[in-house]
């Protein structure tokens, strides 16, 4: 097989690699090497700066902040995210009741209705989501105060997005809203792979739900659980987290940059301050704190791979 | 995989329950009761998810149909009647044909792009050994997880240089540059499931490398194929971050961007009804499609977290 072969490997591989180096590759590098340098992204002129980039960063405290809300970004919202599919993958496919006759093991009773109603906000954009919420959160004539006045809770009136302190949670949310279903159907898959006489043995052994749970299913499924953790902390790093909070706060980012994250932040210092270096420093420190992130979270959920 | 259909079979090994192998185990009662509180619970908890799925969109949708005072007024009042007139306002004057159309054309062609590119890519990674092969390799998966948002501050001035900024085909070769580390990836791995005799029986038979990819291979691979197409046609259509770097030409924007342009400018138009009705178009189409696809979509939307 060796006749033509180099030829027959470049003439496959020049277009794919030509595109990503030009439109990905090219750019991160040279995202790096700008973050060294004052360029303002509207004219061609640049010197280099050294550190200085960095070091005004450490004295901004609109960086200070929007580091901090991706960092609770990235550790609240797998966790609330992940436990809450798990819970409902293991009720869709094990809380059934056990029937006379029937597996030891059983689904409810219209899981697969759960699954499919569960997936919906995956196939919609994050965009028309955001657009959506804004307007169930408005505080006047939004959907979620008039309903809390039509339950008899008038005087419970927030005002969700206008208010710093709520502002954050609102977004994290609706971010909770939109992928929780992808993981329920990602954990049921994985889930309907255990071999039911796992579960049978459990049972026998007198194990209760709860214990099965967290001594057959959590352990089989760690791998599955461990990837979704870190795919998850990254969308909530990076073009997810942009989204919402682009398009749901006011500012963007506010009010008083109770919602800035660091995605949201290299955006505005790039296109709407004419900043790009600086942009590109913020940039820098995103990359660092999402390898960072996934490097914590492969190496503390590291453990033997359960074979079955 | 194997559901057990009769009763639990005991393990024949655990002596102590081999009399009762014929007879369903006996339960005790308090498990029993046990077992029933929590189906109560279960089903309780996974239809107060379903509702809260379903609540926004079927709102969205009710409100899509009503007039602007009663939108402000009573959001949760049903339509006093059909206010068709909402759908086509927004079909016609708030240029919603024209984002569905931009939108179809950068789908289209990165959607082709993505595939020929990477499925390209991906064979002769996974079938051939060549110096710098796991390094190609590793050089496009490991965009997977870096920040789109850092590369996206010089490609804006790397795609205004070559003229391409606000154009359709610029837009397209971006989204097939950003899609291609999932499609390698996925890809890959699915050439390197495929049996090898085929395509050495057709090499051996005097076809051409060019040729067994594209009449073998290529066929053979088609259930990879539709599961990661699938995967980035979602990811395409639902691109909010690329086209608002990228595309900022009013007329050349894309459903995403143009709803949330759409939404900004009713500060001052105020027409609420319209942009509900075209939030609910731009929905209905993949909402629609995921339910009469819904097998597929599920797969190739986890294939790739499950490998």
């Amino acid at each position: 097989m060796q006749h033509g072969k180099y030829r027959f490997i470049v003439g496959f591989l020049v277009l794919p690699l030509g595109l990503y180096a030009l439109f990905v590759v090219w750019p991160f590098i040279q995202s790096i090497y700008y973050s060294f340098t004052d360029w303002t992204g509207l004219s061609p002129e640049f010197k280099m700066v050294g550190f200085d980039n960095y070091k005004r960063m450490l004295h901004d405290d609109i960086f200070w902040k929007s580091l901090q809300h991706s960092l609770l970004f990235a550790l609240v919202l797998p966790l609330v995210t992940i436990s809450l599919a798990l819970f409902f993958a293991f009720m869709i496919n094990v809380g059934g009741r056990r029937r006379k006759g029937g597996p030891v093991i059983s689904g409810v009773r219209g899981s697969s209705f759960y699954k499919i109603v569960y997936f919906f906000p995956q196939v919609l954009s994050i965009a028309i989501v955001a657009l959506l919420f804004q307007f169930a959160y408005n505080p006047d004539s939004g959907a979620i105060n008039s309903l809390l006045r039509g339950i008899g809770l008038g005087s419970v009136q927030p005002l969700w997005l206008g208010d710093p302190s709520l502002a954050l949670w609102c977004v994290m949310a609706v971010l909770v809203w939109s992928t929780t279903g992808f993981f329920v159907v990602l954990f049921s898959a994985g889930m309907a792979s255990i071999p039911a006489e796992l579960y049978e043995a459990a049972l026998l052994d007198g194990a209760g739900r709860a214990t099965t749970f967290f001594r057959v299913t959590l352990p089989l499924l760690w791998d599955t659980v461990q990837s979704g953790w870190v795919y998850m902390g990254i969308l909530a790093l990076g073009a997810e987290s942009f989204a919402v909070v682009q398009i749901m706060t006011t500012g963007p980012g506010g009010p008083d940059y109770s919602t800035t994250v660091m995605v949201l932040y290299v955006y505005q210092k790039a296109f709407r301050d004419g900043q790009a270096a600086y942009a590109t420093t913020i940039g820098v420190a995103l990359l660092v704190v999402t390898l960072a992130f996934a490097a914590i979270v492969m190496r503390l959920g590291r453990r033997e791979r359960l074979e079955f | 995989m194997k559901t057990t259909e009769t009763p639990a079979p005991l393990p024949a090994e655990s002596g102590a329950s081999v009399s009762k192998v014929d007879v369903p185990p006996p339960r005790p009662a308090r498990r029993k009761r046990d077992g029933g509180v929590l189906n109560v619970f279960s089903h309780g908890v996974l239809i107060i998810w379903a509702i809260m799925v379903v609540m926004p969109l079927l709102w969205a949708v009710m409100t899509s149909f009503k007039s602007d005072s009663s939108i402000f007024g009573s959001p949760w009042s049903l339509p006093d009647k059909l206010h068709f007139d909402n759908w086509s306002r927004a079909w016609t004057q708030a240029n919603m044909s024209d984002y569905f159309l931009n939108t179809v054309l950068v789908v289209g062609g990165s959607l082709i792009g993505t595939l020929a590119l990477g499925s390209m890519a991906a064979y002769v990674l996974a079938r051939f050994d060549f110096p710098g092969n796991r390094f190609i390799y590793y050089l496009f998966i490991g965009g997977m997880s870096f920040p789109i948002m850092l590369a996206l501050v010089p490609l804006f001035y790397v795609v205004n240089n070559m003229g391409m900024l606000n154009t359709i085909h610029g837009l397209i070769l971006v989204y097939i540059a950003y899609s291609l580390p999932f499609t390698v990836f996925f890809l890959t791995a699915f050439f390197r499931t495929l049996p090898t005799s085929v395509a050495e029986a057709a090499f051996v038979d005097g076809a051409s490398h060019t040729r067994t990819f594209f009449q073998i291979m290529l066929p053979m691979a088609k259930p990879g194929l539709i599961s990661v197409g699938i995967f980035n046609f979602l990811g395409q259509w639902n691109q909010y971050m690329l086209p608002t770097v990228l595309n900022t030409d009013p007329d050349k924007k894309v459903l995403t961007q143009g709803l949330v342009q759409l939404a900004v400018s009713q500060g001052y138009k105020g027409d609420w009804s319209g942009l509900f009705a075209g939030l609910v178009m731009a929905m209905l189409p993949v909402l629609g499609a995921y339910i009469v696809f819904q097998r597929q979509v599920v797969q190739g939307l986890t294939a790739g977290a499950l490998k």
